[in-house]
């Protein structure tokens, strides 16, 4: 495996009523990673760090292997950069921009952007403004995937896109992965559409990094224990636990630190394991705030 | 090659383990043939619109299994084990009575009626065939 396409090392942005707090983040070149956060969390803040749009307090970010914001003119040139506020020019066509976009970027692949184009049911004289919140998406997606970027950086790209308009998108990204060399970056509320397509996964809130690991030992940790208790008996010690419910007979435990020998240490103490249940990432990432936010360690 | 995995998202089980059940069925009904190359990595994450790493796990394991060889730049290969089919039914039959032994250990059987209701499947089994 090659470098790390980004990395962001303690890095901190202060404003009046929000702090992004010593992120640090990985992501190897060839991956692609969901970027998961509630509304306001601060996905967008780092994004913008990320691509030098904003400049952090303290820290070290690391763009495809471009020290950022100090680098940003030639990282930007393999950069891919969607957002929901980059607003394309109304007045004029898809294929104006695609002109202006391809007249700066040297390596634009008209022939994949006429593909896409076709996929993407879209019509390059249609103009920006008749054009609906997917449409727009879509072309928005076409210009920055036409410049064929080694690190594609996306802001919420399927916030707002019907089903099927949304697998459209979904399927574009991972298509990008076909080539090693190329990185993926989105942020999303949606953890189904993370949870599906991500290499890596990476959980905001409050300006902190909940988690960021790679998703199959991230999913594999996260267990759901349903446990039969007999009467005077307290239940044994086990690692990481995030939460318990249920009744004090019958408890459901929830941990992040899941192994099969916990199985065992339940069975030893006359403790019956009744199930022990996958969890989707929605649920990984629910335990996970209300953990942090209770002020629990992770 | 046509993957024709079909990955369910509301099957409960991880989606490595989802393709390791399949890419199994396919080689014990030798619809992949010992030898024979399978789909890489990435292009079977693109095809099923899966990540990489879920797909890179799922053909690990198979790796540890004998039932794939993955030569490094080459993609992988279906193993060619003459004994990989019943290798594989005999693992399935496994599952299915561990699953079975589960099941009846939630609903309070003994071993001894587990093994009671076994046989009186397997004669019921016998009854309607005959």
């Amino acid at each position: 495996m090659i470098d790390a396409a980004v990395e962001f090392s303690g890095v901190t942005k202060r404003y009046k009523y929000f702090t992004l707090d010593h992120i640090d983040l990985k992501l190897p070149a060839g991956y692609i990673m969901g970027f998961v956060g509630a509304n306001g969390a601060g996905k967008s803040t780092t994004l913008r760090i990320l691509m030098g749009l904003v400049h952090q307090d303290a820290g070290y970010v690391n763009v495809l292997g471009h020290a950022m914001p100090q680098d940003q003119a030639t990282a930007k040139r393999d950069i891919g950069f969607v957002s929901e506020d980059m607003r394309l020019y109304g007045a004029a066509t898809l294929e104006w921009h695609m002109r202006f976009v391809r007249s700066i970027y040297p390596r634009w692949d008209n022939g994949y952007a006429n593909e896409l184009l076709r996929r993407f049911d879209l019509k390059a004289q249609q103009k920006i403004k008749g054009m609906s919140h997917g449409q727009r998406v879509k072309a928005a997606l076409i210009l920055a995937l036409a410049r064929r970027p080694r690190l594609l950086v996306l802001d919420e790209p399927t916030t707002g896109l019907d089903p099927i308009a949304r697998r459209e998108v979904l399927g574009e990204l991972m298509a990008v992965l076909a080539d090693e060399e190329r990185t993926v970056l989105f942020s999303s509320h949606n953890t189904l559409e993370v949870e599906q397509i991500s290499d890596q996964v990476t959980f905001i809130d409050r300006g902190r990094i909940l988690e960021s690991s790679d998703k199959e030992t991230f999913l594999d940790r996260w267990r759901r224990l349903r446990l039969v208790l007999p009467p005077n008996t307290r239940l044994p010690g086990l690692p990481g636990i995030v939460k318990v419910d249920g009744s004090s007979r019958l408890p459901v435990i929830t941990t992040n630190r899941f192994e099969p020998a916990m199985m065992a240490a339940c069975t030893e103490v006359g403790v019956s394991v009744q199930a022990v249940d996958v969890m989707t990432l929605e649920e990984i990432f629910i335990a996970s705030v209300q953990n942090q936010r209770e002020g629990g360690a992770l | 090659m046509e993957t024709s995995i079909v990955i369910s998202q509301t099957d409960g089980r991880p989606i490595y383990l989802q393709i390791m059940e399949q890419i199994r069925q396919r080689v014990v009904l030798g619809d992949w043939k010992p030898g024979e190359q399978i789909p890489s990595i990435r292009a079977m994450a693109i095809a099923l619109q899966i990540s990489v790493i879920t797909v890179k796990r799922a053909y690990l394991e198979l790796e540890r299994e004998g039932v794939i060889v993955t030569q490094h730049g080459k993609g992988s290969i279906v193993a060619s084990d003459p004994d990989l089919g019943s290798r594989l039914y005999d693992k399935e039959f496994e599952e299915h009575l561990r699953q079975a032994v589960r099941i009846g250990a939630l609903l309070g059987l003994t071993e001894e009626e587990i093994v009671e209701r076994l046989r009186q499947a397997a004669a019921q089994l016998e009854m309607e065939e005959s």
